[in-house]
């Protein structure tokens, strides 16, 4: 149980300047890292002792109000020791970019593709970084908070 | 106006004297909605893409426009073969947030509940990949099944796919008093069906030759592509929600996970087979858990207008029940089947309709700005659903809607997969491999 306890503390230990905050709201173990640090840390959180070799959900949240609006929220599951984490960063607007890991988990590459669609956030390393459930041509990102619920979208020629 | 859009990547590396056709996005044999772009060298596949998102239907950004309590029939419409699941998914995240308790007797009739929804998914997954490798009896068969499955949840919720019958804090309403005839007879004719179909295609050389070492996936693979549920078992992987962090009774209730040894279209079949026995099994013992009689259910209930006619009276001995339209919600059974807070669960439609601080605590549930009021906060919780692991990460920032609420779709995961499954096989292979993989729309676009 003891090293159980320890993951938190152990990465902010090896990550000094680039773990920001850890802690476990409603009993979910939650780090937050500096963007630039994201390949090391998700790297090292899949190798041993950490073993978290599943990536379950990558995901964006969006806030308008703050100056790096988007938050990219990744979550990892280690069968063997079963435990989650969550991994969260934050980038701005001007430069929503945030490293792949597609050479880590191999749906990473369709979840960072929804990520993209959804929210615009690109992702450095992408093989193949296109719209996953919006068609080509669909202007926006639905998710993002000033998307309207009802805003529609403009009509699209044709294909020859 | 030319075609603006870019190539796909398989349409730009695909050799200049390969055959590209489509399969979908509406194709006779897919159950689905899912273009699969094939590059074929005779029968043979070269290279593939999949093309999702014909279902997408903006439930994430619906569910921020509706506050926590309405939100819940769009979670139905995700796994729309198992909705009970999705629903539990939704309202024990919700739950956890709220540090809700829920009474025992919920918690047992929403485990009863999944597992019958289990049953029926998987049911369902191998009725279409049966019937697609050209078994239509096991087709018709299962299907029967499920209408004796789907039975039991009718009877009990009134609906037999869009149920809304797990709600934030309990159930919607106790069983119905004939449940338990209704859940064994379910049991006895979804064992015969699968004994009929273990019969029709374990064995059955067709059957073998499409799904028996086609497709095969590694665990190393498996877990690389996130996939959980009866396909990642196939491979070997011990990994199921309910042993892992078991919610629920699921630590109460003795079963077994199956596992696959080769992670081929057969084991994944197979899993699924073997996974409806146990969910079977943990019927049984759900319903050995319940005492036997609701407590005070569809005694002697009285129609609205009399109920309020009644209520008005200053001296009135009768116990006012209303029934039948709220067959077992009445008053007398919330304690067993709702939360205790009053602010997370709809107060009971005696209250409502007979007095006034009823009608006002009512009409503050539903109000705009009132309602379900979580903490600030984000949490992330999965239950075992159908295809796999169905997680919900919720946001809130304290006001009546979710500020974003993601779902983990474990099909997503799965149908990622696809491309490289396929690759090198022949273009009859896709079926199967697609048809075990139980790839649901609602779940997959959202």
């Amino acid at each position: 149980m003891e090293e159980e306890k320890d993951v938190l503390s152990s990465l902010r230990a090896a990550y000094p300047g680039d773990v920001l905050e850890a802690g476990a709201p409603f009993g979910d173990e939650t780090i937050v890292i500096r963007p630039a640090a994201l390949p090391a840390i998700m790297a090292a959180l899949r190798q041993s002792p950490y073993e978290f070799t599943m990536l379950l959900d990558l995901t964006v949240v969006d806030y308008p109000d703050r100056p790096e609006r988007f938050e990219v929220v990744y979550h990892l599951l280690s069968i063997p020791r079963n435990r989650r984490i969550r991994i969260k960063l934050s980038v701005p607007e001007s430069a929503p970019v945030v490293a792949s890991l597609t050479g880590l988990w191999k749906n990473a590459e369709w979840l960072e593709r929804e990520a993209f669609d959804m929210f615009g956030v690109r992702f450095e390393g992408h093989p193949y970084l296109r719209r996953i459930f919006m068609y080509d041509g669909f202007e926006g990102h639905p998710l993002r908070k000033d998307y309207g619920l009802r805003h529609r979208q403009p009509r699209i020629p044709l294909r020859k | 106006m030319p075609d603006q859009s870019p190539p796909t990547r398989f349409a730009a590396a695909a050799r200049p004297e390969s055959l590209l056709i489509n399969m979908g996005p509406s194709h006779p044999a897919m159950h689905g909605t899912i273009r699969i772009m094939l590059e074929l060298d005779g029968e043979r596949i070269l290279n593939s893409e999949v093309e999702v998102g014909y279902l997408h239907r903006g439930f994430e950004k619906t569910c921020e426009a509706r506050t926590w309590f309405n939100l819940l029939i769009y979670t139905d419409r995700l796994n729309y073969v198992s909705p009970l699941i999705n629903n539990l998914g939704y309202a024990m995240t919700m739950e956890k947030m709220l540090g809700l308790a829920v009474p025992e007797r919920a918690q047992v009739i929403r485990a009863l509940m999944s597992e019958v929804s289990r049953v029926s998914d998987h049911l369902t997954c191998l009725a279409a990949m049966a019937m697609e490798c050209g078994a239509f009896t096991a087709f018709l068969y299962t299907m029967k099944a499920r209408e004796f499955l789907w039975d039991v949840i009718e009877q009990t919720s009134g609906a037999r796919m869009t149920t809304s019958y797990i709600r934030i804090g309990g159930v919607r309403a106790d069983l119905h008093p004939d449940y338990a005839a209704h859940v064994a007879k379910a049991l006895v004719e979804t064992r015969k069906v699968l004994k009929d179909v273990h019969g029709l295609l374990d064995k059955n050389k067709i059957f073998l030759n499409r799904t028996r070492d086609v497709a095969v996936m590694s665990q190393e693979d498996a877990i690389a592509y996130g996939w959980t549920g009866p396909c990642l078992r196939s491979t070997g992987v011990r990994y199921d929600v309910r042993k892992a962090q078991p919610y629920l009774v699921y630590d109460r209730v003795a079963f077994d996970v199956p596992l696959g040894e080769r992670g081929d279209n057969f084991d994944r079949y197979m899993v699924r087979m073997l996974e409806m026995e146990q969910s079977l099994r943990i019927i049984e013992q759900c319903v050995a858990l319940l005492p036997k009689a609701a407590p005070g259910l569809m005694a002697d209930g009285m129609p609205p207008a009399e109920a309020i006619s009644e209520a008005r009276r200053q001296k009135s001995g009768r116990p006012i029940r209303l029934s039948p339209n709220l067959e077992g919600s009445e008053k007398a059974v919330y304690k067993d089947i709702l939360a205790a807070d009053g602010g997370a669960v709809i107060p009971p439609k005696e209250e409502t309709y007979t007095s006034i601080e009823g009608l006002i605590t009512h009409f503050k549930f539903f109000m705009k700005g009132h309602g379900i009021r979580p903490p600030k906060g984000e949490v992330y919780f999965a239950v075992e659903g159908g295809n796999g692991e169905l997680g919900f990460y919720i946001v809130s920032d304290g006001s009546d809607r979710p500020y974003r609420l993601h779902l983990r779709g474990p099909c997503f995961h799965i149908v990622s997969a696809l491309e490289s499954l396929i690759k090198g096989r022949l273009i009859a292979d896709v079926i199967p491999t697609f048809g075990s993989m139980n790839m649901i729309g609602g779940e997959l676009d959202r």
